[in-house]
């Protein structure tokens, strides 16, 4: 009995292990290379005098990724200038979530006026890397000597029903203050999303 | 005659009602999530455009029904946007004839309250909680009806148990 006690705790244990993967601010992380829509791969590499990226998970189907759509197309151009340029991945499975393939995504990419790589995770590797949940769901990164560095984890604002009743601009403050050279406070946030699409193990 | 005409008053507002589908805010809402009865309550979060959301619905309804004696209680919390209460949520409703409580949870700024309903909740739907008066669990997962009355088992079998 104790012995099973212990080990359903270790399983326990085990299973939120698994459960907590994925990077936290202050981690490093690598870089990633994925198809763009242009067909080409792109890697962070490309984006040469970047100061950083706005790694922001995202897809073509779900309501509140397209409500951030031109908020996400502003920040881009707005930061782009500044060193922080916008990358957007696609993590969902298209068999699962048609909407989301690969000719669809060029297809929205160009109805929207994207500015921004907009890739696709075909094997999934990179939300799971980087411990994406949803979309869509922002991950901000510097470039130093020492490599990428997490430094944002979350939303890009307070209201997903309408730019317009913005109050908080949880990202633009975490930029604005990664370019006066301070830490973003806060630098995790939550927002309602969708949830990625993939097969269950 | 006021007297008939209050009536009629009275069932119009009453007839009017069956179609709404009643709004909270977060701290209106957050109560709902800790009720201290001796009922199960099964509370989903949702979207009309979430697929896998809708997918699992009839696993929900069938729940609804079928443990109805048992006290057990399902809620469906949606998160549609405010501009589609009227256009989409109260036609889903209507169109699918859910039987289980259908509410709107009006409240856009999530990073606000994602944490009290569970710190461990990335803000991805589906998302269900299961509780009652002595234990609650969280799923941040999507479920077919056998997953689904598995988990509400576990509360009815440790309530016998209280």
């Amino acid at each position: 009995m104790k012995r099973a006690f212990i080990i359903t705790i270790g399983l326990l244990f085990t299973l939120s292990t698994f459960a907590q993967t994925g990077y936290k601010v202050g981690d490093m992380a690598r870089g990633f290379e994925l198809k763009n829509i242009d067909s080409e791969m792109f890697s962070l590499r490309q984006f040469k005098s970047a100061k950083g990226y706005v790694i922001i998970f995202t897809c073509n189907h779900c309501r509140y990724a397209k409500a951030y759509e031109d908020r996400i197309i502003a920040i881009d151009q707005k930061y782009k200038k500044l060193g922080y340029p916008v990358v957007a991945v696609n993590p969902n499975d298209s068999t699962i979530e048609p909407d989301d393939s690969y000719s669809k995504m060029i297809e929205r990419a160009t109805e929207k006026g994207f500015t921004f790589p907009y890739l696709l995770d075909a094997d999934q590797s990179v939300f799971k890397r980087f411990g994406a949940t949803k979309t869509p769901h922002v991950f901000v990164m510097s470039r130093g000597d020492e490599g990428l560095k997490i430094e944002y984890i979350g939303t890009i604002d307070d209201n997903y029903a309408d730019a317009s009743e913005v109050k908080v601009k949880y990202l633009e403050n975490a930029l604005d203050a990664l370019l006066a050279g301070e830490k973003p406070d806060p630098n995790f946030t939550k927002a309602i999303g969708c949830s990625i699409k993939y097969k269950k193990d | 005659m006021m007297k008939l005409l209050y009536t009629l008053l009275t069932l119009f507002l009453y007839l009017n009602s069956l179609g709404q589908i009643k709004e909270y805010n977060f701290q209106e809402f957050e109560p709902l999530l800790h009720k201290q009865t001796d009922s199960i309550y099964v509370v989903n979060f949702w979207a009309t455009w979430c697929s896998p959301c809708v997918a699992e619905l009839p696993s929900f309804e069938k729940l609804n029904q079928n443990f109805k004696n048992q006290k057990v209680k399902v809620l469906l919390v949606s998160l549609d946007f405010p501009k589609h209460k009227e256009s989409r949520l109260i036609p889903f409703v209507k169109k699918n004839n859910l039987q289980s409580e259908v509410i709107f949870l009006n409240d856009v700024n999530a990073n606000a309250w994602i944490n009290k309903v569970d710190p461990n909740w990335s803000g991805a739907i589906p998302f269900t909680v299961i509780y009652n008066a002595e234990q609650r669990k969280y799923y941040e997962r999507s479920f077919n009806y056998e997953e689904l009355i598995k988990e509400t088992y576990l509360f009815l079998t440790h309530r016998t148990k209280q």
